[in-house]
Protein backbone atom coordinates (compact mmCIF):
# COMPACT_ATOMS: atom_id res chain seq x y z
CA UNK A 1 0.00 0.00 0.00
CA UNK A 2 2.61 2.63 0.89
CA UNK A 3 -0.35 5.34 0.83
CA UNK A 4 -1.27 7.77 2.85
CA UNK A 5 -4.90 7.54 4.15
CA UNK A 6 -4.90 11.33 3.91
CA UNK A 7 -3.34 12.17 1.12
CA UNK A 8 -5.52 12.98 -2.01
CA UNK A 9 -5.05 10.75 -5.05
CA UNK A 10 -6.22 12.27 -8.48
CA UNK A 11 -8.80 10.40 -10.32
CA UNK A 12 -9.11 12.76 -13.42
CA UNK A 13 -6.60 15.63 -14.68
CA UNK A 14 -7.39 18.63 -16.06
CA UNK A 15 -7.17 17.44 -19.46
CA UNK A 16 -8.87 14.48 -18.66
CA UNK A 17 -11.69 16.24 -17.56
CA UNK A 18 -11.87 18.06 -20.86
CA UNK A 19 -11.59 15.27 -22.72
CA UNK A 20 -14.14 13.00 -20.66
CA UNK A 21 -16.79 15.82 -20.50
CA UNK A 22 -15.97 16.23 -25.27
CA UNK A 23 -16.76 12.65 -24.75
CA UNK A 24 -20.17 12.19 -23.17
CA UNK A 25 -21.36 15.17 -25.27
CA UNK A 26 -20.73 13.10 -28.29
CA UNK A 27 -22.46 10.17 -26.62
CA UNK A 28 -25.32 12.21 -25.61
CA UNK A 29 -25.80 13.88 -29.80
CA UNK A 30 -25.53 10.11 -30.63
CA UNK A 31 -28.06 9.03 -28.44
CA UNK A 32 -30.55 11.90 -29.01
CA UNK A 33 -30.43 12.90 -32.75
CA UNK A 34 -33.04 15.54 -31.70
CA UNK A 35 -30.30 17.94 -30.40
CA UNK A 36 -33.01 20.69 -30.27
CA UNK A 37 -35.06 18.67 -28.25
CA UNK A 38 -32.27 18.85 -25.43
CA UNK A 39 -31.73 20.89 -22.22
CA UNK A 40 -29.23 20.45 -20.03
CA UNK A 41 -29.50 20.64 -16.36
CA UNK A 42 -26.82 20.96 -13.53
CA UNK A 43 -27.86 20.05 -10.35
CA UNK A 44 -26.33 22.74 -8.01
CA UNK A 45 -23.42 23.33 -6.86
CA UNK A 46 -20.83 21.65 -9.27
CA UNK A 47 -23.13 19.85 -11.81
CA UNK A 48 -23.92 23.36 -13.04
CA UNK A 49 -20.78 24.27 -14.04
CA UNK A 50 -20.30 20.82 -16.25
CA UNK A 51 -23.26 21.62 -17.63
CA UNK A 52 -22.59 24.13 -19.24
CA UNK A 53 -19.30 22.99 -20.33
CA UNK A 54 -21.08 20.20 -21.75
CA UNK A 55 -23.89 22.59 -23.75
CA UNK A 56 -20.94 24.85 -25.36
CA UNK A 57 -19.39 21.38 -26.17
CA UNK A 58 -22.77 19.97 -27.71
CA UNK A 59 -22.88 23.48 -29.65
CA UNK A 60 -19.44 23.18 -30.99
CA UNK A 61 -20.23 19.31 -32.84
CA UNK A 62 -23.72 19.93 -33.76
CA UNK A 63 -24.56 23.64 -33.84
CA UNK A 64 -27.39 23.97 -32.05
CA UNK A 65 -27.43 25.68 -28.85
CA UNK A 66 -29.00 24.23 -25.89
CA UNK A 67 -31.03 25.80 -22.99
CA UNK A 68 -29.04 25.23 -20.10
CA UNK A 69 -29.92 25.53 -16.16
CA UNK A 70 -29.02 24.67 -12.64
CA UNK A 71 -31.17 23.12 -10.01
CA UNK A 72 -30.97 22.96 -6.50
CA UNK A 73 -32.42 20.34 -4.70
CA UNK A 74 -31.74 21.45 -0.83
CA UNK A 75 -35.29 21.10 0.01
CA UNK A 76 -36.05 17.92 -1.90
CA UNK A 77 -33.85 16.03 -0.30
CA UNK A 78 -34.29 12.82 2.43
CA UNK A 79 -31.62 14.12 4.82
CA UNK A 80 -33.24 17.16 6.47
CA UNK A 81 -33.65 15.42 9.80
CA UNK A 82 -30.03 13.82 9.68
CA UNK A 83 -28.24 16.76 8.26
CA UNK A 84 -30.24 20.17 9.71
CA UNK A 85 -31.45 22.49 7.52
CA UNK A 86 -29.64 24.95 4.90
CA UNK A 87 -30.26 28.17 4.43
CA UNK A 88 -27.39 29.24 2.34
CA UNK A 89 -28.35 27.00 -0.79
CA UNK A 90 -28.32 28.59 -4.13
CA UNK A 91 -31.46 29.15 -6.43
CA UNK A 92 -32.50 26.93 -9.25
CA UNK A 93 -32.22 28.92 -12.18
CA UNK A 94 -33.81 26.97 -15.24
CA UNK A 95 -35.62 29.93 -17.75
CA UNK A 96 -36.81 27.97 -20.06
CA UNK A 97 -39.95 25.61 -20.17
CA UNK A 98 -38.67 22.04 -19.89
CA UNK A 99 -42.13 20.93 -20.70
CA UNK A 100 -41.74 17.90 -23.59
CA UNK A 101 -37.42 18.61 -23.63
CA UNK A 102 -35.59 15.52 -23.28
CA UNK A 103 -33.99 17.02 -20.08
CA UNK A 104 -30.33 15.30 -19.41
CA UNK A 105 -29.22 16.00 -15.56
CA UNK A 106 -25.87 16.63 -15.12
CA UNK A 107 -23.54 15.87 -11.81
CA UNK A 108 -20.09 15.73 -10.77
CA UNK A 109 -20.15 12.56 -8.49
CA UNK A 110 -22.68 9.43 -8.60
CA UNK A 111 -22.94 7.83 -5.32
CA UNK A 112 -25.84 6.83 -3.42
CA UNK A 113 -28.15 7.98 -6.09
CA UNK A 114 -30.42 9.77 -3.68
CA UNK A 115 -29.73 13.16 -4.96
CA UNK A 116 -30.95 11.99 -8.13
CA UNK A 117 -33.89 10.87 -6.74
CA UNK A 118 -34.32 14.67 -5.54
CA UNK A 119 -33.69 16.02 -8.34
CA UNK A 120 -36.28 13.97 -10.06
CA UNK A 121 -38.90 15.04 -7.88
CA UNK A 122 -37.49 18.37 -8.13
CA UNK A 123 -37.42 18.59 -11.78
CA UNK A 124 -41.37 16.97 -12.01
CA UNK A 125 -42.62 20.24 -9.78
CA UNK A 126 -41.07 22.25 -13.08
CA UNK A 127 -42.92 21.24 -15.66
CA UNK A 128 -43.58 17.50 -17.55
CA UNK A 129 -40.11 16.87 -19.55
CA UNK A 130 -40.90 14.00 -22.20
CA UNK A 131 -37.34 12.42 -20.62
CA UNK A 132 -35.13 12.34 -18.15
CA UNK A 133 -31.30 10.83 -18.46
CA UNK A 134 -28.24 11.52 -16.16
CA UNK A 135 -24.98 11.96 -16.87
CA UNK A 136 -22.33 11.88 -14.41
CA UNK A 137 -18.58 12.59 -14.39
CA UNK A 138 -17.85 10.11 -11.60
CA UNK A 139 -19.45 7.05 -11.10
CA UNK A 140 -18.49 6.09 -7.76
CA UNK A 141 -21.08 2.91 -6.67
CA UNK A 142 -22.31 2.22 -3.53
CA UNK A 143 -26.20 2.87 -5.26
CA UNK A 144 -28.71 2.91 -2.40
CA UNK A 145 -31.71 3.57 -5.34
CA UNK A 146 -32.25 1.60 -8.11
CA UNK A 147 -30.80 4.77 -10.13
CA UNK A 148 -27.95 4.88 -13.04
CA UNK A 149 -26.54 7.15 -15.17
CA UNK A 150 -26.78 7.16 -19.04
CA UNK A 151 -23.64 8.70 -19.82
CA UNK A 152 -20.32 8.10 -17.07
CA UNK A 153 -17.58 10.07 -17.50
CA UNK A 154 -15.51 7.60 -15.53
CA UNK A 155 -16.66 4.50 -13.11
CA UNK A 156 -13.79 4.36 -9.76
CA UNK A 157 -14.07 1.71 -7.32
CA UNK A 158 -13.99 3.07 -3.81
CA UNK A 159 -14.80 2.50 -0.43
CA UNK A 160 -17.92 3.55 1.48
CA UNK A 161 -15.60 5.95 3.80
CA UNK A 162 -13.83 7.70 1.14
CA UNK A 163 -14.38 11.24 0.37
CA UNK A 164 -14.90 11.61 -3.90
CA UNK A 165 -14.47 15.44 -4.89
CA UNK A 166 -14.55 16.91 -7.90
CA UNK A 167 -13.09 20.33 -8.19
CA UNK A 168 -13.65 22.68 -11.30
CA UNK A 169 -11.93 25.51 -12.34
CA UNK A 170 -15.33 28.26 -11.90
CA UNK A 171 -15.82 27.62 -8.43
CA UNK A 172 -12.49 26.06 -6.97
CA UNK A 173 -9.64 27.57 -9.21
CA UNK A 174 -9.15 24.15 -10.75
CA UNK A 175 -10.11 20.72 -12.62
CA UNK A 176 -9.35 17.59 -11.24
CA UNK A 177 -11.21 14.33 -9.78
CA UNK A 178 -9.59 13.61 -6.61
CA UNK A 179 -9.80 11.08 -3.51
CA UNK A 180 -9.44 12.34 -0.34
CA UNK A 181 -8.73 9.41 2.25
CA UNK A 182 -10.84 7.89 4.71
CA UNK A 183 -13.66 9.08 6.99
CA UNK A 184 -10.75 10.62 8.75
CA UNK A 185 -9.02 12.07 6.11
CA UNK B 1 -43.31 5.35 32.13
CA UNK B 2 -43.73 7.73 29.32
CA UNK B 3 -40.37 9.90 30.20
CA UNK B 4 -41.11 13.11 30.37
CA UNK B 5 -41.47 15.49 27.20
CA UNK B 6 -39.13 18.54 28.37
CA UNK B 7 -36.09 16.07 28.27
CA UNK B 8 -36.17 14.60 25.01
CA UNK B 9 -36.61 18.32 23.37
CA UNK B 10 -33.53 19.51 21.96
CA UNK B 11 -34.66 21.51 18.80
CA UNK B 12 -35.01 25.23 18.81
CA UNK B 13 -37.93 28.07 19.22
CA UNK B 14 -38.21 31.35 18.02
CA UNK B 15 -39.78 33.45 21.06
CA UNK B 16 -38.23 36.52 20.08
CA UNK B 17 -35.47 37.94 17.31
CA UNK B 18 -32.56 37.21 20.29
CA UNK B 19 -33.15 33.64 19.36
CA UNK B 20 -31.18 34.54 16.18
CA UNK B 21 -27.81 35.62 14.72
CA UNK B 22 -27.34 38.53 12.16
CA UNK B 23 -25.91 35.39 9.81
CA UNK B 24 -29.43 33.15 10.81
CA UNK B 25 -31.17 35.94 9.78
CA UNK B 26 -30.00 36.97 6.20
CA UNK B 27 -30.08 33.02 5.57
CA UNK B 28 -33.48 32.73 6.83
CA UNK B 29 -33.90 36.00 3.93
CA UNK B 30 -32.12 33.76 1.39
CA UNK B 31 -34.02 30.56 1.96
CA UNK B 32 -37.37 32.96 2.11
CA UNK B 33 -36.45 34.32 -1.32
CA UNK B 34 -35.86 31.02 -2.38
CA UNK B 35 -39.89 30.23 -1.35
CA UNK B 36 -41.42 33.27 -3.26
CA UNK B 37 -40.16 31.13 -6.68
CA UNK B 38 -41.86 28.53 -5.38
CA UNK B 39 -44.77 30.63 -4.31
CA UNK B 40 -45.57 31.60 -7.84
CA UNK B 41 -45.06 28.67 -9.39
CA UNK B 42 -48.11 26.29 -10.66
CA UNK B 43 -47.27 23.62 -8.13
CA UNK B 44 -47.05 25.54 -4.92
CA UNK B 45 -45.74 22.87 -2.99
CA UNK B 46 -42.14 21.38 -1.86
CA UNK B 47 -42.03 17.85 -0.03
CA UNK B 48 -39.44 19.12 2.60
CA UNK B 49 -41.55 19.12 5.69
CA UNK B 50 -43.94 15.91 4.44
CA UNK B 51 -44.64 14.10 7.63
CA UNK B 52 -44.62 17.21 10.23
CA UNK B 53 -46.77 18.59 12.15
CA UNK B 54 -47.49 22.30 13.07
CA UNK B 55 -50.40 23.52 15.23
CA UNK B 56 -51.45 27.01 14.81
CA UNK B 57 -53.15 28.14 18.65
CA UNK B 58 -54.43 30.97 18.79
CA UNK B 59 -55.26 33.24 21.59
CA UNK B 60 -56.36 36.70 20.02
CA UNK B 61 -57.62 37.11 16.26
CA UNK B 62 -55.80 37.30 13.73
CA UNK B 63 -56.11 37.06 10.09
CA UNK B 64 -52.35 37.45 8.78
CA UNK B 65 -50.26 35.82 10.52
CA UNK B 66 -52.61 32.76 11.16
CA UNK B 67 -53.19 32.02 7.31
CA UNK B 68 -49.50 33.11 6.93
CA UNK B 69 -48.39 29.97 9.04
CA UNK B 70 -51.23 27.70 7.91
CA UNK B 71 -49.74 28.25 3.99
CA UNK B 72 -46.40 28.62 4.84
CA UNK B 73 -47.09 25.28 6.85
CA UNK B 74 -49.25 23.54 3.78
CA UNK B 75 -46.77 24.63 0.71
CA UNK B 76 -44.06 22.66 2.66
CA UNK B 77 -46.21 19.88 2.76
CA UNK B 78 -46.35 19.97 6.39
CA UNK B 79 -50.07 19.27 7.88
CA UNK B 80 -51.30 22.25 9.59
CA UNK B 81 -54.08 22.37 12.30
CA UNK B 82 -55.78 25.75 13.34
CA UNK B 83 -56.50 26.23 17.10
CA UNK B 84 -58.76 29.20 18.06
CA UNK B 85 -59.43 30.54 21.80
CA UNK B 86 -63.19 31.33 20.40
CA UNK B 87 -63.50 27.54 19.45
CA UNK B 88 -61.51 25.52 22.05
CA UNK B 89 -62.39 24.29 25.70
CA UNK B 90 -60.01 27.35 27.06
CA UNK B 91 -64.31 28.67 26.57
CA UNK B 92 -64.93 25.79 29.12
CA UNK B 93 -62.36 27.17 31.35
CA UNK B 94 -59.40 25.06 30.54
CA UNK B 95 -56.14 26.78 31.54
CA UNK B 96 -53.07 27.83 28.83
CA UNK B 97 -50.69 24.98 30.63
CA UNK B 98 -53.21 22.72 29.99
CA UNK B 99 -55.02 23.41 26.46
CA UNK B 100 -50.51 23.00 25.33
CA UNK B 101 -49.93 20.21 27.01
CA UNK B 102 -53.53 18.59 25.66
CA UNK B 103 -52.11 19.96 22.23
CA UNK B 104 -48.45 18.92 23.23
CA UNK B 105 -49.54 15.52 23.40
CA UNK B 106 -50.39 15.03 20.03
CA UNK B 107 -47.21 15.26 19.15
CA UNK B 108 -46.74 18.17 16.70
CA UNK B 109 -43.62 19.70 15.38
CA UNK B 110 -44.11 22.90 16.38
CA UNK B 111 -46.82 24.91 18.13
CA UNK B 112 -47.10 28.63 16.74
CA UNK B 113 -48.71 30.80 19.29
CA UNK B 114 -50.30 34.13 19.63
CA UNK B 115 -51.25 35.15 23.06
CA UNK B 116 -52.33 38.76 24.20
CA UNK B 117 -50.09 37.89 27.84
CA UNK B 118 -46.83 38.43 27.28
CA UNK B 119 -44.12 35.66 27.91
CA UNK B 120 -46.71 33.05 27.39
CA UNK B 121 -44.69 31.12 24.41
CA UNK B 122 -41.73 30.94 26.74
CA UNK B 123 -43.77 29.33 29.14
CA UNK B 124 -44.86 27.15 26.34
CA UNK B 125 -41.64 25.99 24.78
CA UNK B 126 -40.86 24.90 28.84
CA UNK B 127 -43.59 22.73 28.72
CA UNK B 128 -44.55 21.70 25.00
CA UNK B 129 -41.76 19.25 24.16
CA UNK B 130 -41.28 20.97 20.33
CA UNK B 131 -40.33 24.02 18.74
CA UNK B 132 -42.66 26.86 19.80
CA UNK B 133 -42.86 30.17 17.56
CA UNK B 134 -43.76 32.98 19.08
CA UNK B 135 -46.64 34.68 16.43
CA UNK B 136 -47.36 37.93 18.66
CA UNK B 137 -47.44 37.45 22.62
CA UNK B 138 -49.02 40.83 23.86
CA UNK B 139 -46.47 43.92 23.86
CA UNK B 140 -43.58 41.76 23.70
CA UNK B 141 -42.53 40.07 20.18
CA UNK B 142 -43.47 39.55 17.10
CA UNK B 143 -40.21 37.77 15.56
CA UNK B 144 -41.78 36.57 11.98
CA UNK B 145 -43.05 39.92 11.56
CA UNK B 146 -39.49 41.81 12.12
CA UNK B 147 -38.03 39.01 9.68
CA UNK B 148 -40.96 39.67 6.58
CA UNK B 149 -40.32 43.54 7.13
CA UNK B 150 -36.33 43.05 6.49
CA UNK B 151 -37.38 40.75 4.14
CA UNK B 152 -39.37 43.07 2.11
CA UNK B 153 -36.84 46.13 2.36
CA UNK B 154 -34.38 43.85 0.44
CA UNK B 155 -36.79 42.66 -1.86
CA UNK B 156 -37.12 45.97 -2.93
CA UNK B 157 -33.26 46.85 -3.32
CA UNK B 158 -31.96 48.14 -0.27
CA UNK B 159 -29.81 46.60 2.29
CA UNK B 160 -30.16 46.17 6.05
CA UNK B 161 -26.93 47.48 6.92
CA UNK B 162 -26.79 50.92 8.07
CA UNK B 163 -30.30 51.68 6.86
CA UNK B 164 -32.20 54.70 8.36
CA UNK B 165 -35.76 52.98 9.37
CA UNK B 166 -38.37 55.20 10.83
CA UNK B 167 -41.15 53.68 13.11
CA UNK B 168 -44.23 55.94 13.70
CA UNK B 169 -47.20 55.33 15.95
CA UNK B 170 -48.10 53.54 18.90
CA UNK B 171 -44.41 52.16 20.37
CA UNK B 172 -45.39 51.34 23.52
CA UNK B 173 -47.76 49.22 22.55
CA UNK B 174 -46.18 47.69 19.81
CA UNK B 175 -44.36 44.10 19.59
CA UNK B 176 -43.75 44.64 16.04
CA UNK B 177 -41.77 47.87 16.81
CA UNK B 178 -40.05 45.97 19.51
CA UNK B 179 -38.89 43.03 17.44
CA UNK B 180 -38.47 45.32 14.19
CA UNK B 181 -36.18 47.25 16.71
CA UNK B 182 -34.32 44.35 18.14
CA UNK B 183 -33.40 42.86 14.54
CA UNK B 184 -32.06 46.28 12.77
CA UNK B 185 -30.45 46.97 15.37
CA UNK B 186 -28.35 43.77 14.74
CA UNK B 187 -27.40 45.37 11.28
CA UNK B 188 -26.47 48.93 12.86
CA UNK B 189 -29.52 50.36 11.26
CA UNK B 190 -30.35 54.15 12.20
CA UNK B 191 -33.69 53.85 13.78
CA UNK B 192 -35.88 56.44 14.49
CA UNK B 193 -39.22 55.77 16.38
CA UNK B 194 -42.05 58.70 16.27
CA UNK B 195 -45.44 59.18 18.41
CA UNK B 196 -47.24 61.00 20.92
CA UNK B 197 -44.98 61.40 24.80
CA UNK B 198 -48.03 59.17 26.34
CA UNK B 199 -47.28 56.18 23.50
CA UNK B 200 -43.73 55.70 23.88
CA UNK B 201 -41.87 53.02 25.94
CA UNK B 202 -40.46 55.05 29.46
CA UNK B 203 -37.01 53.01 28.71
CA UNK B 204 -37.24 54.43 24.83
CA UNK B 205 -34.00 56.03 25.77
CA UNK B 206 -31.74 53.32 26.38
CA UNK B 207 -33.28 51.39 23.24
CA UNK B 208 -30.16 53.24 21.05
CA UNK B 209 -33.12 55.17 18.93
CA UNK B 210 -33.57 58.59 17.98
CA UNK B 211 -36.76 60.01 19.25
CA UNK B 212 -38.93 62.37 17.90
CA UNK B 213 -42.80 64.04 18.17
CA UNK B 214 -43.12 65.39 15.04
CA UNK B 215 -43.58 62.98 11.65
CA UNK B 216 -42.36 65.63 9.07
CA UNK B 217 -38.62 65.41 11.35
CA UNK B 218 -39.25 61.41 10.89
CA UNK B 219 -40.19 61.22 7.58
CA UNK B 220 -37.34 62.95 6.36
CA UNK B 221 -34.47 61.02 4.99
CA UNK B 222 -36.02 57.68 5.80
CA UNK B 223 -35.61 55.10 3.60
CA UNK B 224 -38.19 52.97 5.27
CA UNK B 225 -41.18 54.14 7.04
CA UNK B 226 -42.43 51.71 9.30
CA UNK B 227 -46.10 52.64 10.84
CA UNK B 228 -47.88 51.15 13.62
CA UNK B 229 -51.89 50.80 13.97
CA UNK B 230 -53.56 52.75 16.63
CA UNK B 231 -55.07 50.36 18.49
CA UNK B 232 -58.30 52.25 19.09
CA UNK B 233 -59.64 50.82 22.42
CA UNK B 234 -55.88 52.54 23.79
CA UNK B 235 -58.20 55.55 23.78
CA UNK B 236 -59.97 54.77 26.48
CA UNK B 237 -57.25 54.59 28.85
CA UNK B 238 -56.34 58.42 27.97
CA UNK B 239 -53.45 58.07 26.44
CA UNK B 240 -54.43 60.27 23.82
CA UNK B 241 -57.44 62.65 23.23
CA UNK B 242 -59.17 61.59 20.35
CA UNK B 243 -58.46 59.88 17.24
CA UNK B 244 -58.85 63.32 15.05
CA UNK B 245 -56.67 64.66 17.24
CA UNK B 246 -53.49 62.00 16.94
CA UNK B 247 -54.27 61.39 12.93
CA UNK B 248 -53.85 65.58 12.53
CA UNK B 249 -50.70 64.88 14.24
CA UNK B 250 -49.27 61.21 13.14
CA UNK B 251 -51.06 60.26 10.22
CA UNK B 252 -49.09 59.55 7.37
CA UNK B 253 -50.73 61.28 4.38
CA UNK B 254 -49.77 62.26 1.02
CA UNK B 255 -49.41 66.12 2.51
CA UNK B 256 -46.34 64.73 5.14
CA UNK B 257 -45.21 61.73 2.56
CA UNK B 258 -44.19 64.83 0.59
CA UNK B 259 -41.38 64.92 3.02
CA UNK B 260 -40.06 61.90 1.91
CA UNK B 261 -37.10 60.66 -0.25
CA UNK B 262 -38.44 59.68 -3.58
CA UNK B 263 -36.59 56.39 -3.08
CA UNK B 264 -38.46 55.37 0.29
CA UNK B 265 -40.93 53.14 0.97
CA UNK B 266 -44.09 52.68 3.41
CA UNK B 267 -44.72 49.41 5.38
CA UNK B 268 -47.28 48.52 8.03
CA UNK B 269 -47.73 45.48 9.92
CA UNK B 270 -51.90 45.49 9.09
CA UNK B 271 -54.49 45.38 10.21
CA UNK B 272 -54.69 49.44 8.94
CA UNK B 273 -57.06 52.33 10.14
CA UNK B 274 -57.56 54.04 6.98
CA UNK B 275 -57.42 57.93 7.63
CA UNK B 276 -56.49 57.39 10.98
CA UNK B 277 -52.48 56.51 11.34
CA UNK B 278 -51.97 56.40 7.67
CA UNK B 279 -54.13 57.99 4.44
CA UNK B 280 -55.67 55.94 2.22
CA UNK B 281 -53.72 58.00 -0.93
CA UNK B 282 -50.11 56.71 0.93
CA UNK B 283 -51.78 53.48 1.68
CA UNK B 284 -52.96 52.65 -1.55
CA UNK B 285 -50.04 54.65 -3.61
CA UNK B 286 -46.52 54.03 -5.03
CA UNK B 287 -44.13 54.36 -1.69
CA UNK B 288 -46.31 51.44 -0.40
CA UNK B 289 -45.44 47.90 -0.10
CA UNK B 290 -47.65 46.91 2.86
CA UNK B 291 -49.63 44.71 0.45
CA UNK B 292 -45.47 42.93 -0.28
CA UNK B 293 -45.33 42.55 3.16
CA UNK B 294 -48.15 39.92 3.47
CA UNK B 295 -46.82 38.01 -0.02
CA UNK B 296 -43.49 38.04 1.72
CA UNK B 297 -44.84 36.99 5.06
CA UNK B 298 -45.78 33.31 4.05
CA UNK B 299 -42.09 33.04 2.39
CA UNK B 300 -40.58 34.16 5.60
CA UNK B 301 -42.87 31.53 7.52
CA UNK B 302 -41.84 28.86 5.19
CA UNK B 303 -38.05 29.44 5.73
CA UNK B 304 -38.73 29.59 10.05
CA UNK B 305 -40.51 26.37 9.42
CA UNK B 306 -37.82 24.84 7.53
CA UNK B 307 -35.34 26.04 10.36
CA UNK B 308 -37.29 24.76 13.39
CA UNK B 309 -38.69 21.92 11.96
CA UNK B 310 -35.91 20.73 9.51
CA UNK B 311 -34.33 18.61 12.40
CA UNK B 312 -31.88 18.64 14.63
CA UNK B 313 -28.60 19.43 15.99
CA UNK B 314 -26.69 21.94 14.43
Amino acid sequence: MGEDKAARRVVLSSADIGRTLARMAHEITEKNPDVSSLALVGIITRGAPLARRMAEKICAITGVEIPVGGLDVTFYRDDLARKGPNLNASPTDIPFDISGKTVILVDDVLFTGRTIRSAIDAIMDLGRPGRIQLAALLDRGHRELPIRADYIGKNIPTSRDELVKVRVREIDGEDAAVILGGANG
Amino acid sequence: MAEPVLAAFRGRHLLSISDLSADEISGLINTAHRFVEVSEREVKKLPTLRGKTVVNLFFEPSTRTRTSFEIAGKRLSADVINISAQSSSVLKGETFKDTVLNVASMNPDALVIRHPSPGTPLYASKIAGCSVINGGDGAHAHPTQALLDMMTIMEHGKSLQNIRVSIIGDVLHSRVARSNIAAFKMFDAKITVCGPKTLMPPDVGSLGVRVTHDISEAVREAEVIMMLRIQTERMAQGLFPSLREYSAQFCLDSRVMKKARPDAIVMHPGPINRGIEISSEVADGPYSVILDQVAHGVAMRMAVLYLLCGGAEQ
